[in-house]
């Protein structure tokens, strides 16, 4: 056949000890020429460790127990590594997700490319110059970016690079794995559009993997691409993406769907899938999501589902998928009606806001601006980092990173602080905590001036506002428990609770954010990132802050993940009447939580707005190209 | 380029007198002009007399910091620390205490200790590098593993032993060499070569094994996958891409020791009786002739900063990303 | 009482870092980062084999720093008075050996002298030949018919008895399941050893005897101290230093890391072997300058010890304190640290909660891996003159008094491979260790070297 097809792909890694993990276990596709196929998943579902695997790039430890690939009748599984070594890179390329360390740095980029050249198709040379620039136009490059180091490209550029590098051997198909997660939307946007172009130009098959639903959407919009929906490695659900995005058949497909935040869910609460991905060494009697799925019953904790064919083209591997298939073998009177509790059986995906919708406050009412007293306001707030060159090191110039911001946050409100990376966000977010001192300009919390305020006044201060980082890995002392690392702030900033009063309020704490009160005699390994995000926010509770600070608070977080996070954020904030200075770049999150958004863009805020007026009525073009940019738009 | 360069050295001055204070501070304060002179003149008794002949004699009879018997700027000039320490700045060493010249010592002896060190130098990167690329190579087999663990046995032997081990065999009973000495000339070599062998090998194990970490972490670097998935050869991933970049790394060690490599080696000479810098040094230290050692000190930190400076500029031929500001 | 108990400097050093050992094991002993990596170690083959044989080690090292003078015959009307002579618990227990001592060399399991004596035979004649030992093998009536029956039968009983033990010891352990087989053969072959030096060792010079006719395996027992204080004693310097400076330069940044930076570019760029020599030659011409601070030649031996421990240390902490401060740079910036600046905890208290505790595993593994290093440099540097006392028995003095023997014939060789082998035994266990604690508390680094 063309194209790439994966029989029954089984790979095992070796653990510590002779504990061996299963992350493919049996998993079965095609991707034919011209085709895009989008394997979606969560992270830990085996997605990449599929892509490693067809390329026989394995991380050591990690082998193919099973199963057969086919390029255009080749078996690669069968080829001598010399033979795969023209395949790799030649008939089978792969783009990666982090452009930043996927390239050479100190090879240049002509460089990069004509290694390929030569090794797929024997240019050198002169001719391999010539057409290592033909590539880089086609990328979308100048072909003065060939003498350029990698650290002389931007991001975007990066990934362009590397796309022209895989280009090199005219693949059959490309396998890109989470090929702009760590880029800008806007970015995001430009490289998701080229690779749709190189696909139809080349008459390449197109392997995407991806997290996130709308870009496997926007991918996958031709009539012959697929999605595939994978979870503890196995394909859950196969389907054209129009089938799958108008009536996902498998719950865990529903559950994604349902958890997913956006402008119009504003003020309901996010659906929740409990329960995290089964480990890689669990052994199944029965249906994997069993333990997670809200329409579990008896057969699916004993019995291994097939994987059935609901309506032609659309398949899941559910005992339910098998009744709708076949209505007439089920006891249960078929599928799809809606009737599972709590997952509606359509979801509707709307993408532009409802216009008539009014802003839900947190206390229930409409927002009224300007008539509540701000927590903070930030006026004519700037952060100059000084270059210095020459002999003696003198100043001879500012990084602008914050260049004159002005903002105000009202008791109880949530304003979302939008823009690219590098925009300032988090230089601005550190500078209203004093974690940086100011250039100029001047930041009040609750009427107060923080400028000037030292030793115990700035303490007092520090109380009432907190903040929560992006990274629940590297935002907990990994050497405290969780106990004292709830009550270090405390100790510091509420001097009138003893020993016993904090245990006390830490134990509080845990129960409001979730989690157990034993956590507090554990430490943080022993947590999953969402379990420590929420460490991490009951830490910052702990002092009775007014204003939150929460710098990109689910980003690195799971979907599903995410949407507890968010709703635990919603009722913090109305069982405490918090105001929260959102920073994000995720757009559908802001719209989801957020009263007011401010966009931000080189130290600047260029507009600001309530959240109903930002999407639906931008007032300038770059809020537009932002919310043009943002994927799977229909 | 040029601004930093002069930058550097700049800030080398500082550096360099903070050495020569803290020698002079070794050598002066906690042991006094009184005491050196006691002990080179060995007798139980000495007489006051004989204490200041040999002051005189050898150029310790000033104040230390501060002369209160002289006028004018030589109140500070015509003082030890001036005399004994600061002319080095201009590469003024003096005499040592037994009254040879030093400058003219270290001309002399510098060709037999870089004779020995610059061959080991390069030979010894080179096997070191190869064999560390051969284990990574044949990484997680069986080869790998006996290499690794022959690498730490032959670093946990002490270089004492490679020392005597190979002037028994190779000398005594294999009688390839000589067992010690020097001559200048051609025949040098025959003196050279033993001792270069023996620090190749005393070296291999710690160096091979250091090198091997820094390969296997590249290794594991995104850069890799990426240009295995282009379908180069394991060879031409490692020489070109995994060997290119642990070089940033590798020359941190290496180019800083380069300028030093005029030195010598002071167990080496003395072991195999070259008449270096090293075995002079040594030399010095047992006959405490703190002049000499005081010159070498001071040698050995100008060298050092060179060898920064060096490392620095090397960075910028194999890292496009550094340029020197 | 028949001997008096002497306190010299380095035990009390000795004293003091286990009481620092283990207060610090105490007040972890629930601390779970502390103790999975410990686990971790100690359970795995190589960990435990090598933590097996350096345990060994310590052990006579330690048997060796409980010092004592004896106390002489009392004369009437006198106050009790002590022996001049420094002995240890080890000294006690190896008496034999200590006190067997012949005229000059003697090769190993010999029953003659290395050289020849003019000597008068029975019938008064006189003859040139190599004399009986007086200790090794002298219970020998005819050693050319009797000495390999004798040693086979000693060294069956010393094998026999070391395995008997070893049962016993294991036995116990194998039925609870606590042991594996790596630590349960190093056991065997330690005990195996051991019983064949008791069995042997009071009757043979197992591993002859040097110039003046010592034993040689007292000597490298002996010398085991002497390398564990230069490689242990020296930490005690090189922690605080190193601890303190490398996190103030990487905390405080400015004008701290400025001058700190400063002082270990300036210590670095002097050639370490020539700063040392030139640190030692001051010492010991100190020493020499005030003989009266010294009442006994071991107390003199100590002090230039911990003098050369002191500037091991004082020398040897950029290198760490160098690692601590790129580490603190980059944890200095890291979210927890700077949620703890966001509640205004002090600056001493981020120091000591946030930033020690996640640099203490490199600590630890630096310490591990600068151990065997600096018992090497042990013997290089007495071998240039400027190690230990010369009158300090160690693996460094034991070589260079050896060395020039080589050139005899036959060759005298022996010392100088107790030496090497002694101290190749140790260093090697002490790497092997030291890899294994690596991977313990770094696992980053594991599989790398």
């Amino acid at each position: 056949m063309n194209g790439l097809s994966v029989e029954n792909l089984r790979v095992e890694i070796a653990g510590a000890g002779d504990r061996r993990f299963l992350p493919v276990d049996g998993v079965d596709f095609t991707v034919g020429a011209d085709q895009c196929v989008a394997l979606l998943g969560e992270s830990g579902c085996g997605k990449s460790m599929t892509a490693l695997a067809l390329m026989r790039l394995l991380p050591e430890g990690g082998r193919v127990t099973a199963g057969e690939v086919n390029l255009q009748g080749d078996d690669l599984f069968a080829l001598a590594e010399s033979a795969m070594g023209g395949v790799r890179g030649g008939r089978l390329a792969m783009i990666f997700q982090e452009p930043q360390t996927s390239l050479n740095p100190v090879m240049s980029v002509a460089e990069q490319i004509g290694e390929a050249l030569a090794a797929h198709r024997g240019l050198a040379g002169a001719v391999a110059r010539a057409e290592a620039g033909r590539l880089l136009e086609a990328v979308g490059l100048q072909t003065d970016r060939l003498d350029a180091y990698p650290f002389q490209l931007s991001g975007g550029q990066r990934q362009r690079a590397l796309i022209a590098m895989m280009l090199a051997g005219e693949p059959e198909v490309l396998i890109a794995d989470e090929p702009t997660t760590a880029l800008d939307v806007t970015v995001q946007a430009q490289i998701l559009d080229l690779l749709k172009d190189l696909r139809s130009t080349r008459g390449m098959g197109l392997l995407l993997i991806t997290h996130d639903l709308d870009v496997a959407r926007e991918m996958t919009l031709g009539p012959n691409d697929r999605v595939a929906v994978m979870y503890a490695g196995q394909i859950v659900e196969w389907a054209p993406s129009a089938g799958l995005y108008a009536a996902p058949r498998h719950p865990y497909t529903q559950k994604l769907f349902a958890v997913l935040p956006r402008l119009d869910r504003r003020g309901e609460r996010l659906d929740s899938l409990p329960g995290k991905v089964p480990a890689p060494d669990a052994v199944f009697a029965g249906c994997r999501f069993a333990e997670r799925c809200p329409a579990v019953f008896q057969r699916c904790r004993v019995e291994i589902p097939g994987f059935h064919e609901v309506v032609p083209g659309h398949f899941a591997r559910c005992h339910l998928a098998e009744a709708a298939a076949n209505p007439s073998l089920s006891p249960y009177g078929g599928f799809g009606k809606g009737e599972i509790e709590g997952i509606p059986g359509r979801v509707e995906v709307v993408a532009a806001a409802n216009p008539t919708q009014t802003p839900i406050s947190p206390n229930g009412g409409v927002t009224k601006e300007g008539s509540e007293p701000s927590v903070l306001e930030i006026s004519d707030l700037a952060v100059h980092f000084p270059i210095r060159k020459g002999l003696l090191k003198r100043t001879v110039g500012h990084v602008k990173a914050v260049d004159g911001v002005s903002l105000a946050v009202a008791a109880g409100e949530t304003l979302a602080l939008v823009g690219e990376s590098g925009c300032g966000k988090t230089t601005l977010a550190r500078a209203v905590l004093r974690l940086i001192e100011p250039s100029s300009g001047t930041v009040r919390l609750c009427g107060e001036s923080l400028a000037g305020l030292k030793g115990e006044a700035l303490r007092r201060k520090r109380a009432q506002m907190q903040i929560v980082f992006q990274d629940p890995f590297s935002s907990l002392n990994p050497r405290m428990r969780v106990g004292d690392i709830l009550e270090e702030g405390m100790a510091a900033l509420l001097p009138e609770l003893d020993r016993i009063g904090r245990a006390h309020r830490a134990a509080d704490l845990l129960d409001q954010v979730g989690l157990p009160t034993d956590a507090a005699g554990r430490y943080p390994h022993e947590f999953s990132g969402g379990q420590r995000q929420r460490i991490a926010i009951a830490r910052a509770l702990a002092v009775n802050p007014k204003l939150l600070i929460l710098d990109e608070p689910t980003s690195a977080l799971d979907v599903s993940v995410q949407a507890q996070i968010l709703n635990l954020l919603a009722d913090l904030r109305r069982e405490h009447g918090l105001a929260y200075l959102f920073i994000s770049h995720n757009l559908s999150v802001v719209g989801y939580l957020a009263d007011r958004v401010a966009v931000m863009r080189e130290g600047r805020i260029l507009e600001c707005g309530s959240a109903e007026q930002i999407f639906n009525r931008p007032a300038i073009d770059y809020t537009r190209l932002l919310l043009d940019s943002a994927p799977g738009q229909v | 380029m040029l601004n930093y360069i002069v930058r550097r050295l700049l800030y080398a001055i500082p550096i360099l007198l903070g050495v020569n204070l803290l020698t002079f501070a070794l050598f002066f304060m906690v042991n006094t002009p009184d005491d050196m002179a006691r002990i080179h003149l060995g007798a139980k008794h000495v007489t006051e007399e004989a204490i200041q002949g040999w002051k005189r004699e050898h150029g310790y009879d000033k104040p230390l910091f501060f002369n209160a018997g002289v006028e004018g700027a030589a109140k500070v000039g015509d003082t030890l620390f001036v005399e004994k320490s600061l002319k080095l700045f201009v590469l003024d060493f003096g005499p040592a205490d037994d009254g040879r010249d030093i400058a003219r010592e270290i001309k002399t002896r510098m060709w037999p200790s870089l004779a020995i060190a610059l061959p080991t130098f390069l030979v010894g990167l080179l096997a070191y590098i190869s064999f560390a690329l051969l284990l990574v190579f044949f990484r997680g087999t069986r080869l790998d593993t006996a290499g690794v663990i022959l690498c730490v046995a032959l670093m946990s032997i002490s270089g004492l032993f490679y020392v005597i081990a190979g002037q028994y065999v190779m000398g005594k009973l294999w009688h390839w060499f000589p067992i010690s000495g020097y001559q200048p000339g051609l025949d040098a070599w025959k003196f050279l070569l033993m001792p270069v062998l023996v620090s190749l090998v005393a070296g291999i194990g710690d160096s091979a094994r250091f090198y091997r970490a820094l390969f296997i972490e590249e290794i594991g670097k995104d850069y890799v996958r990426t240009a295995r998935a282009k379908g180069l050869s394991e060879l031409r991933v490692l020489f070109r891409h995994v060997l290119g970049n642990a070089m940033i790394p590798i020359l941190t060690g290496v180019v800083v020791v380069i300028p030093r490599l005029f030195l010598g080696s002071l167990i080496i000479e003395s072991f195999f009786g070259i008449p270096g810098l090293g075995s002079y040094t040594i030399d010095a230290i047992q006959a405490q002739d703190f002049a000499i050692v005081r010159s070498m000190v001071f040698l050995g930190s100008l060298l050092y900063i060179a060898g920064l400076v060096l490392t620095d500029i090397s960075y910028t031929l194999v890292d496009p990303r550094v340029r020197l500001e | 009482m028949s001997f008096k108990p002497v306190l010299l400097w380095s035990d009390a050093l000795i004293l003091l870092l286990l009481a620092v050992v283990a207060a610090g094991v105490w007040l972890l002993r629930h601390n779970e980062t502390f103790r999975a990596p410990l686990r971790q170690v100690l359970a795995s083959r190589m960990g435990s084999a090598t933590a097996l044989i350096l345990a060994v080690y310590v052990g006579i090292g330690l048997l060796d720093s409980l010092h004592y003078v004896e106390r002489l015959p009392d004369e009437p009307g006198k106050a009790a008075q002590y022996s001049g002579e420094v002995k240890s618990a080890l000294d006690k227990l190896l008496s034999p050996l200590r006190e067997n001592v012949e005229k000059t060399y003697s090769a190993p399991f010999a029953t003659h002298l290395y050289a020849k004596e003019t000597m008068t035979g029975p019938d008064g004649r006189e003859v040139r030949d190599y004399p009986r030992l007086k200790h090794g093998g002298a219970h020998l009536a005819d050693p050319d018919q009797e000495f390999w029956p004798d040693v086979l039968k000693r060294g069956g009983l010393g094998v026999l008895g070391g395995m008997v033990c070893w049962t016993l010891l294991i036995l116990p352990l194998w039925q609870r399941g606590r042991t594996h087989s790596a630590l349960a053969w190093t056991l065997l072959c330690i005990l195996v050893v051991t019983g064949l030096l008791v069995a042997l060792a009071p009757h043979y010079h197992v591993l002859g005897t040097d110039k003046v006719g010592q034993d040689v395996l007292y000597l490298s027992l002996k010398s085991v101290r002497t390398g564990l204080l230069i490689g242990t004693l020296t930490t005690l310097v090189v922690l605080p230093l190193a601890i303190g400076l490398g996190i103030a330069a990487g905390y405080f940044g400015g004008r701290v890391d400025d001058v700190i930076q400063y002082l270990y570019t300036t210590l670095n760029s002097i050639p370490g072997v020539l700063l040392i020599a030139a640190a030692v030659l001051v010492v010991q011409v100190q020493i020499e300058a005030h003989p009266e601070l010294f009442d006994t030649a071991a107390a003199r031996a100590d002090m230039r010890l911990l003098a050369l421990c002191g500037i091991l240390g004082l020398t040897g902490w950029t290198g760490l304190a160098r690692l601590l401060r790129a580490e603190t740079l980059k944890l200095r910036e890291l979210e927890f640290v700077q949620a703890a600046r966001a509640f205004g905890v002090s600056r001493m208290r981020i120091l000591a909660r946030h930033l020690l505790p996640n640099v203490m595993h490199l600590v630890l593994i630096t310490v591990v891996i600068d151990f065997s290093g600096l018992v090497l440099a042990e013997a290089v540097l007495s071998y240039v003159g400027v190690g230990v006392d010369p009158a300090m028995i160690s693996f460094g003095n034991m070589i260079n008094g050896a060395r020039l023997e080589l050139a005899r014939e036959p060759v005298v060789w022996w010392q100088l491979v107790a030496a090497f082998l002694f101290m190749f035994v140790l260093v090697l266990a002490a790497n092997l260790f030291a890899d294994q604690v690596r991977d313990a508390l770094d696992p980053k680094a594991r599989g790398r070297a």
